[in-house]
């Protein structure tokens, strides 16, 4: 145990994730390791999306919504007794697939997540860091005081990014992020991430297999049961086995294009 | 699949009408068009001829000699009759009924329309709804009732001596519970219409329920709120049936709850009931109170605009 927690930064056992009766993703076991890039790749509707809100618990929202088995970050399970999750998404940052920055100033979108959670420093410096790790800062440094909703959706995604590294949170959840973005836009966002990795662990959903195979030091593969319609990790691998010599058939038919 | 792509193929194009490309006329869009405009107009035709009515008559009280603007705006007492022409003695019991509602109604509707949007669990919200908004279809003349058999009496335990039996208090405090229906559920409209999206980014940034509450979507949705308070305050101003009956039947120039008073819209339903003859000064006095009433509407309107303007965040 105490070796793994050096290695992996969160780590599931038996998660299955549940609608109701409905079991929307089940048996998964993945070990992410520290300040590495860790892509979830699959079909529409195979539970990616449910997967990955599910260690920042995002899912609690959803009324209906448990989840069975664990995800341990440290050792300690993040769906145990007592475990707050508004400290759980302190830790665990968000990306989403369309950029929402809030609708206040460039300068109070980083702001208020600090302040709301207890940041004492300089503000204006922990601005410029995070909007400079976000490599945005040179775009918007003379309008710091404009609206979020100014810049163009790459810039906004950008933003949201610096606003997730403002807070310092160990790992970085990644919905789609560049999925409504155009190409360079995109390119910016992966390189970011490439940055990003030195200092994070980062989990990302991804529809774009070219964008997985460039990005990502492992990659999941999830695929839907055919009888229950639940999904769950065929295979899990490091990125380039996935892609060049997957051990799965269903793997290679869907990294190849042949699948559907 | 290839089969059915096969069929799609054999629908003949003969089936549809010919391909012409001249310019056709459509009687329909036509008709659909004139009838949209007049709708319109009608309105605007209605607001017009309202206004007119308003300063055609109340310019007659105004062109009495002894009538000046100066003395409209800066004497105390109301009793044209006898050279008394000061409109603050009805304006004062106005603003203060007003204020008092809402004082209560803005922060009361406010929680409300929070716990609905944000807090409320679906079940709790389908029984709590369909109740705020009975609350609305109460006639006003039973709230009025309500104000000076019930709540005046629990006033005067308070305040005993200091409060009279027709007072400013009581009215203002049941009209910001007539309207606080209206800006609880219009200001849930206002929450609800702001992105899921928002509330998303700002949980995962470990925002609680409450700093997300108000400090991302009340912001968000200030447009929406300020639109309710609008509508609130024009209730209010505008609301007579409870003042008539509780606040007060004499104009009486008091900022004091505890005063009895008679506001704007109080004092033309009590005067406008009696025998009043045509183009007396009284008569055409109610005019000019009936203009000053909507010029107060007006500027409170303008005021909540302009605050809303300042501070709205706006999104997309």
């Amino acid at each position: 145990m105490q070796s793994e927690n050096g290695k992996y930064a969160i780590e599931t056992k038996n998660l299955s994730i549940f609608y109701g009766a409905f079991e929307a993703v089940k048996d998964v076991d993945l070990q992410i390791e520290k300040q590495k890039i860790t892509a979830i790749i699959g079909p529409s509707g195979c539970g990616k999306s449910t997967l990955l809100r599910a260690f920042n618990r995002m899912n609690d929202f959803v009324v209906t919504s448990h989840v069975k088995g664990e995800i341990l970050m440290h050792g300690t399970n993040l769906y145990g007794r007592g475990i707050d999750p508004v400290e759980v998404r302190r830790r665990i940052g968000m990306v989403f697939q369309k950029p929402n920055p809030f609708p206040k100033s460039i300068y109070e979108n980083i702001a208020w997540g600090a302040r709301i959670n207890g940041f004492k420093g300089d503000m204006d410096e922990l601005v410029e860091a995070s909007l400079r790790g976000a490599a945005l800062w040179d775009e918007v440094k003379d309008k710091l005081k404009e609206s979020a909703y100014a810049l163009s959706g790459g810039q906004q995604q950008r933003l949201c990014i610096a606003r997730t590294i403002a807070i310092q949170p160990e790992i970085i959840l990644m919905d789609e992020p560049a999925s409504a973005l155009d190409p360079i836009s995109t390119l910016r966002i992966e390189e970011l991430m490439q940055e990003l990795k030195k200092n994070y662990t980062i989990i990302i959903v991804t529809h774009n297999m070219q964008q997985a195979a460039r990005v990502s030091d492992y990659t999941a593969m999830m695929m839907l049961y055919e009888d229950t319609r639940s999904g769950t990790v065929i295979e899990f691998d490091a990125t380039n086995r996935i892609f060049t010599n997957p051990k799965d058939k269903r793997t290679e038919d869907y990294v190849t294009g042949r699948f559907g | 699949m290839k089969e059915e792509a096969l069929k799609i193929k054999t629908v003949d194009v003969k089936s549809f009408r010919q391909v012409d490309l001249k310019k056709k006329t459509r009687v329909g869009e036509s008709l659909i068009q004139i009838l949209l405009f007049m709708a319109g107009v009608l309105s605007i035709f209605t607001t017009i001829a309202i206004v007119y009515e308003l300063g055609k008559e109340a310019m007659l009280f105004f062109g009495d000699p002894d009538v000046t603007l100066v003395k409209f705006f800066t004497m105390t007492r109301w009793q044209p009759g006898i050279g008394q022409y000061g409109i603050a003695a009805l304006v004062s019991a106005t603003l203060t009924t007003s204020f008092i509602a809402i004082l209560i109604a803005l922060p009361l509707g406010l929680a409300s329309a929070v716990y609905l949007s944000e807090y409320a669990s679906p079940k709790a919200r389908g029984v709590l709804k369909p109740v705020l908004e009975i609350l609305a279809g109460i006639p006003t003349v039973v709230y009025g009732y309500f104000a000076l058999l019930f709540v005046t009496p629990i006033l005067k335990t308070i305040f005993e001596d200091r409060i009279q039996v027709y007072n400013m208090l009581s009215a203002g405090l049941v009209m910001g519970i007539m309207i606080l229906p209206l800006i609880a559920s219009m200001s849930e409209d206002a929450l609800s219409a702001v992105p899921r999206a928002l509330r998303e980014g700002a949980y995962a940034m470990g925002a609680t329920r409450l700093e997300t509450s108000l400090q991302i979507v009340v912001p968000a949705a200030l447009s929406g709120i300020g639109a309710a308070v609008i509508v609130g305050v024009s209730r209010a101003v505008g609301e007579t049936m409870i003042v008539a009956v509780a606040a007060g039947a004499g104009p009486n120039f008091s900022f004091n709850p505890l005063d009895a008073a008679e506001t704007m819209t109080g004092h033309i339903a009590r005067i406008s009931g009696g025998d009043l003859s045509y183009n007396t000064i009284d008569y055409t006095s109610l005019f000019a109170i009936a203009l000053m009433l909507f010029l107060v509407t007006l500027v409170l309107n303008l005021i909540s605009q302009w605050i809303v303007n300042r501070f709205r965040e706006k999104y997309e």
